[in-house]
């Protein structure tokens, strides 16, 4: 890993009221890498998201995405750069189709406004149809072509998950940020999602990820931090994490041996 | 024929409205404050009521009077604008498209029932500017209202009728009543509106006002920039509103504050969410049941009671009220969607999902 980060945060720091949720956070992550992000519960994993991707505005803290520093003051402007993410209770657009909710995805990286929509003048059409074609790529993409054109409630848990993905990946992104993907699957379900992981690895983008089992992290992940109480208290490869004593005491509540 | 004539303005209104509330799904309960902004528009230009805006100026300011006065030229001050509708109609469009904006602005943050709050007050305050308007400078005319305002004039015709003819209208050598007229005009910019409607429905912009709808945070995240989206909703919605506007001061020849209550917001709304929120036919057709309801009562109620019973024991005005809360309550008890869903909100799994499980 000789290349410069994709995203390197540095001394992020973020309260609510007295209790402080991240503390002098730094997190490196390299193109074409899988980061995994753990800790117990509370330890200020999803905080860390909502800062990253701009939902929540930290204290202190220095970003930088591809060597150029960003600053994650609104959602869309990270979306815009390049961080794309999931959300720990799905979020979906619950009654557009799959389809449609893929389709919204490409909003960021596409230009018509009112007179295109009104008159669908050439370029407008030539868009619009981009759009469509690339949401159908992605639906094939993450597994689900066949449900295009069912409401995305109406989808099973699982599938949601991957579209949430899709729509997710619809926006070109360089750093996909995962909260908890594997939350509620099944063992094949989760067979299927480690699958998708190497395939957007490869051929997309790096991929930020908070998930709780430890086996899919353990096999996935290329490097780990460790949350707790808002700070990090290991970062390595998952073999080294797994030996780690401070992690091994935060997660087994045990005295450090 | 006047019925429909009205009916079609209501539809062009819950077309609007329902752009505001059923695409991008902001409570708007003070919308008919744009169809105001348009009819009053309509009202000052296209009436002698600018004479009059003059007159007053030169009363209180005569130096801002006089620099006007010079400005619009001799014939303004004597007879006040008399301008074409092709102006008037671009005008009342972006000027209610501007205010919508403007009164849009300050309720981005807002969700809701603040959201519906907010938008009352705002609905109430444009009504109370007209209401009050009248001085120290009279530019509304305050409660008396705006009267003499030009009949539409397309291509030399007069929708009004001819002088002489009784109000008959001679279109390429038909001659047709003037509510006719009317009806056709309003018939065609319904479709103009129901077209614009649906194609903004399934665009860029459409899939952006209903993923806010959905479910803000996750727009957001996908790159929508919520703020200019939602003020694009309120703009697009409030344009319908303020063309619709001038078209019923057109119509009606008269305007005045007392046609732009608060009630009148709440039966748009009411519309919109009877036919089917957010679809565009439910739309429609809510507009055009609600519309004809009271017609028909005044026509129905007097007569039956008179036959049945030898005297009037409910008012149609009365009875309306009753039927129009009655419907609401049942509608939102045994089909909260409305009557004409669209499709995918219909609460039951759509027919793709047997196909999809073979």
């Amino acid at each position: 890993m000789t290349s410069a980060p994709l995203l390197h945060i540095e001394q992020v720091s973020k309260r609510f009221g007295g209790l402080q949720a991240l503390s002098d956070v730094e997190l490196k992550i390299y193109p074409h890498q899988i980061v995994g992000l753990i800790g117990p519960n509370g330890a200020g994993k999803t905080s860390l998201f909502n800062v990253i991707t701009g939902l929540y505005q930290a204290e202190t803290g220095r970003f930088s995405l591809s060597g150029k520093s960003y600053s994650p003051s609104a959602p869309h402007r990270v979306a815009q750069a390049g961080i794309a993410r999931t959300f720990q209770n799905i979020r979906l657009f619950a009654d557009m189709t799959a389809c449609e909710n893929v389709m919204v995805g490409r909003h960021v990286r596409t230009h018509q406004g009112i007179l295109g929509a009104i008159l669908r003048h050439p370029a407008a059409r030539k868009e619009e149809a981009e759009i469509e074609q690339r949401a159908h790529e992605l639906l094939e993409f993450v597994g689900i072509a066949h449900l295009t054109d069912r409401a995305a409630r109406h989808l099973s848990y699982g599938d949601q998950r991957r579209l949430e993905i899709a729509r997710a990946l619809a926006t070109d992104p360089i750093l996909l940020a995962l909260d908890e993907p594997a939350a509620g699957m099944n063992h094949s379900e989760k067979d299927n999602l480690h699958q998708l992981l190497l395939k957007i690895k490869a051929q997309c983008c790096a991929i930020l990820l908070i998930e709780h089992d430890v086996k899919l992290m353990m096999s996935i992940c290329d490097r780990i931090t460790v949350l707790d109480y808002g700070k990090i208290i290991a970062e390595g490869e998952p073999h080294e994490i797994q030996k780690n004593p401070a992690v091994l005491a935060a997660y087994l509540g045990g005295e450090v041996a | 024929m006047r019925i429909i004539d009205v009916a079609l303005l209501y539809v062009l209104l819950a077309l609007g409205l329902n752009i505001v509330v059923g695409f991008a799904g902001l409570l708007d309960l003070g919308y008919i404050a744009f169809f105001a902004i348009g009819a009053y528009l309509a009202g000052l230009f296209a009436s002698p009521q600018f004479a009059v805006v003059i007159e007053s100026l030169l009363m209180e300011y005569p130096a801002a009077g006089a620099a006007l006065s010079s400005l619009v030229g001799t014939d303004v001050v004597a007879n006040g604008f008399h301008l074409s509708v092709w102006i008037i109609i671009p005008l009342s469009a972006v000027v209610a498209g501007l205010f919508g904006a403007i009164l849009g602005a300050p309720t981005l943050k807002l969700r809701g029932d603040y959201l519906a709050i907010v938008t009352l007050g705002f609905g109430e305050i444009i009504r109370i500017f007209m209401n009050n308007l009248n001085g120290p400078i009279n530019i509304t005319n305050g409660p008396q209202g705006i009267n003499l305002i030009d009949p539409i004039q397309i291509a030399g015709i007069s929708l009004a009728g001819q002088t002489g003819s009784g109000g008959m209208v001679n279109v390429a050598g038909f001659m047709l009543p003037s509510v006719n007229a009317y009806y056709f005009l309003f018939l065609i910019l319904s479709v103009i509106t129901i077209f614009v409607s649906r194609r903004l429905q399934d665009s860029r912009l459409g899939r952006a006002w209903i993923a806010i709808r959905e479910d803000e945070i996750a727009a957001k995240s996908m790159g929508i920039n919520v703020r200019n989206v939602k003020l694009l909703a309120f703009a697009m919605g409030a344009t319908f509103g303020g063309v619709a506007g001038a078209m019923f001061a057109a119509f009606q020849g008269f305007i005045s504050p007392e046609s732009f209550s608060l009630t009148e917001s709440i039966v748009v709304l009411a519309m919109v969410v009877l036919g089917g929120i957010g679809h565009i036919a439910g739309v429609v057709m809510g507009a055009v049941l609600l519309a004809a309801l009271p017609e028909i009562l005044r026509h129905t109620v007097t007569p039956i009671q008179m036959a049945l019973l030898g005297e009037v024991w409910i008012d149609a005005e009365v009875l309306r009220q009753l039927l129009y809360g009655l419907a609401l309550v049942c509608i939102m008890l045994i089909r909260p969607a409305g009557l004409w869903p669209s499709p995918v909100r219909e609460n039951r799994p759509v027919k793709v999902d047997a196909e999809a499980k073979l």
